[in-house]
């Protein structure tokens, strides 16, 4: 399906996609990145701040309709470190 | 031949004598590997084990025999594994490992002609050192020496209390005479029979696998009961988490070798024989003691007021003891069947007094006659 | 709030109070542990009952953070300690967990028999094709040509076929997958703690310190990247064509699912018939 024709079922409501709330543990990231370059979504990106161990934890950056966290929990599964969980985003 | 249970006496060899004291004591899991002159144990167990529902497997290697016997401590079995010499130095990382987990276990090394493959099928008593110090590191564990099949029988019994004690691996240091002579065994009446057991903790919550109480000794518990433990070779904590530090190392390892030397007189047993007026303490242990209690016999005929001190357990050593009768005797005969090894030890607490080696390679009993050469020797 | 769940989940099956762990960054341990502990939640077992085994090697410092009886014991040696555990209590689910260099080196005499035996115990080995722990020695399943410490001008070893050998030896469920697989892996964790028998799961990891840096994966992520270009999924492929072609073909799935007696039904069966019923 094109991004326009799946744009357009978002905007009249005739599809809904899960969403996926993000929670990063930043003081357990190691920066190994596996989660910004696996994430399906392509919505985590390297920050630029810190951790007390001088890694740069991940940050959700999303771009709404498309780019957005969908749920798929694939992050939270290959994070070696714990460093990062998701949950189904309640509805507003 | 088998132990008739409803008789309590039998006619057996040391080998097979040894393995229904460990089924009298509640043995109910054997892990073993075949080796001259210790396959018969293996072999009872085997036909035995089906017989009361207890488990024997014959493993691919002496290592896998006492990996297997330690995992099966865990779920609460009193286990064992029996071998000779060449297995023995193959179990010996194992023994480290007993001792650090603090797992009881007996292991029983029927001692041959050594060094290497040696004599396979003739005794000797040369791997008496080697209980001790096999492996490596600092630590303690308790060994015994029995004499003749009867003892064998109450010796294997013995072994496991002293093992579910301390928490500890227990030696039985036997030699391939006693362990393939047959002769009289009686089987104590069950009332007659003490049988210890591990002291299980009875806290899930608060418990802390490597803690001890007064005597040293930590409540064991037991695997699958809930207790989430986790146990590791590495030098450790109470929680028994991995602790890299001089301070752990020495808390806790000091605690293992404590567990037995501060508990050293409980644990040693002697036999003497003639020693109060002694001038000659012959000091000796399994098969040789027989002979050296013979020999001192036939050298008070000759009017030398010679003694025996049996060893019944080798380790601990009852060094106590020993310089007590140094202070009385002339001089010791160590009569053992190797190139010296309790020797050193009697040495040790000779206070100066001379000390002769009966020694015997191996390969045959060492005879009264031989002993009693020494013994005027040492006069 | 999210966090308290997520450590809430993991403090049932982790001893989260001895986190951060020890294993560097990039490596895929904490990603092969997690996939253990999502199985054993998804299988209901009572967590009371598995024993996780494992031996030396930084795959055997796993045994330390999982929030079960957990041994960690000697090198090489973790196969027969799990064998005398499950023996001396069936009702036990005994979990080995270790390395290449641990089960297959030292330990590959074990493995074997065990195999044989079909002893009834899950062997999960963390391939990361060296021995990490003491700074990336050649391994059995080091590939041919590549560089560690023990191999510095190229490893002239070939390497072991784990998945054949695992069969040969007469293991009844064997599968290889990539940490970078995690649904697939969860999955068949969780299918092998429903089965009986000697049961082998290969998973490959990244060991970037110590064996990717030496070969052109200098980080965790480059591993992965190289894992899912050259892994194949083959469901029930034959294991003889199973070796690992590196930086070629990697064939990952399942590759036997069988059914045999194992030795403890055996042992049963033994002492019923010599005795009429175990007793404790």
């Amino acid at each position: 399906m094109s991004e326009k024709k799946l744009q357009k079922l978002l905007e009249e409501k005739a599809l809904k996609i899960p969403r996926g709330e993000v929670m990063i543990f930043e003081e357990r990231c190691k920066g190994c990145n596996f989660c910004i370059e696996f994430c399906p979504k392509k919505v985590l990106v390297q920050s630029g701040k810190y951790n007390s161990t001088g890694y740069h934890p991940p940050m959700l950056v999303e771009e709404e309709p498309l780019k957005v966290c969908i749920n798929c929990g694939f992050c939270m599964l290959i994070c070696p470190e714990f460093a990062i969980c998701v949950k189904p985003r309640e509805n507003k | 031949m088998s132990v008739q249970a409803n008789q309590s006496i039998s006619y057996v060899s040391g080998n097979i004598a040894l393995v229904e004291g460990a089924i009298k004591a509640g043995c109910r899991f054997y892990a073993g590997y075949p080796i001259t002159p210790s396959t018969e144990i293996a072999e009872a167990f085997a036909r035995r084990m089906p017989q009361i529902g207890g488990i024997f497997i014959q493993m691919e290697d002496e290592i896998g025999s006492i990996a297997a016997v330690l995992g099966a401590s865990w779920t609460g079995a009193k286990s064992m594994t029996a071998t000779s010499g060449p297995g023995f130095s193959l179990m010996m990382e194992h023994v480290g490992l007993a001792v650090m987990l603090e797992t009881p276990c007996v292991i029983v090394d029927v001692q041959r002609g050594g060094p290497s493959t040696g004599l396979p099928t003739l005794p000797a008593q040369s791997d008496v050192m080697q209980a001790k110090w096999g492996s490596h590191g600092s630590y303690e564990i308790i060994a015994i020496s029995p004499n003749s099949p009867n003892e064998a029988f109450l010796h294997s019994i013995k072994a496991f209390n002293l093992s579910e004690q301390y928490r500890v691996p227990v030696i039985i240091l036997m030699d391939e005479s006693v362990a393939h002579m047959y002769e009289k065994v009686r089987i104590p009446r069950d009332d007659e029979i003490t049988v210890m057991n591990r002291r299980i903790p009875l806290d899930k919550e608060h418990y802390l696998p490597f803690k001890p109480d007064e005597n040293l000794v930590p409540p064991m518990a037991i695997a699958g009961m809930g207790f989430r433990f986790h146990v590791t070779g590495l030098t450790h904590d109470e929680r028994g988490y991995p602790a890299a530090t001089r301070e752990a190392q020495d808390k806790f390892v000091k605690r293992l070798a404590d567990k037995i030397r501060k508990n050293a007189e409980k644990v040693w047993e002697v036999e003497q024989f003639c020693i109060d007026d002694a001038e000659v303490a012959v000091v000796s242990f399994g098969i040789t003691s027989r002979s050296s209690l013979r020999a001192i016999r036939m050298a008070r005929e000759e009017g030398i007021k010679a003694g025996l001190i049996r060893l019944v357990t080798i380790w601990p050593f009852p060094d106590k003891i020993m310089r007590d009768v140094a202070k009385k005797v002339k001089g010791f005969v160590v009569a053992e069947m190797n190139y010296g090894q309790i020797f050193y030890e009697v040495e040790r607490c000779s206070n100066g007094k001379q000390v002769i080696l009966a020694e015997n390679l191996g390969g045959e009993a060492s005879t009264a006659d031989e002993i009693l050469g020494k013994i005027r020797e040492a006069k | 709030m999210l966090e308290q769940e997520y450590d809430a989940f993991l403090g049932k099956y982790f001893r989260i109070e001895r986190f951060p762990h020890i294993w560097c960054p990039g490596c895929g341990l904490g990603t092969a542990t997690q996939a253990l502990i999502r199985a054993i939640d998804k299988s209901g077992i009572d967590p009371n009952t598995i024993m996780i085994v494992s031996g030396i090697g930084c795959t055997g410092r796993a045994a330390g953070y999982l929030n079960f009886d957990s041994f960690h014991v000697l090198h090489g040696r973790a196969i027969p300690f799990a064998v005398g555990l499950k023996l001396a209590n069936p009702k036990l689910n005994v979990i080995v967990f270790s390395g290449d260099g641990d089960l297959f080196a030292i330990g590959g005499n074990h493995f074997i028999h065990a195999a044989r035996r079909n002893n009834d115990i899950l062997v999960i080995c963390v391939n990361n094709f060296n021995y990490g722990m003491t700074g990336g020695q050649l391994g059995p399943t080091s590939p041919l040509d590549s560089s560690t410490t023990t191999s510095p001008y190229g490893n002239i070893e070939p390497s072991f076929n784990l998945p054949w050998l695992a069969a040969s030896s007469g293991a009844t469920y064997v599968a290889r997958w990539t940490v970078l697989h995690m649904r697939q892996l969860i999955n068949t964790i969780l299918e092998a703690l429903q089965r009986k028998g000697f049961r082998f799961i290969e998973i490959l990891a990244p060991c970037p310190v110590n064996f990717g840096r030496r070969n052109d994966l200098p980080e965790g992520i480059d591993e992965l990247k190289m894992y899912q270009k050259y892994s194949t999924v083959v469901n029930f492929a034959d294991p003889r064509i199973a070796e690992i072609k590196w930086e070629s073909e990697i064939i990952v799935g399942k590759f036997v699912d069988a059914e045999k007696p194992t030795y403890e039904e055996r042992m049963t069966n033994l002492i019923e018939k010599v005795k009429g019923g175990r007793s404790g």
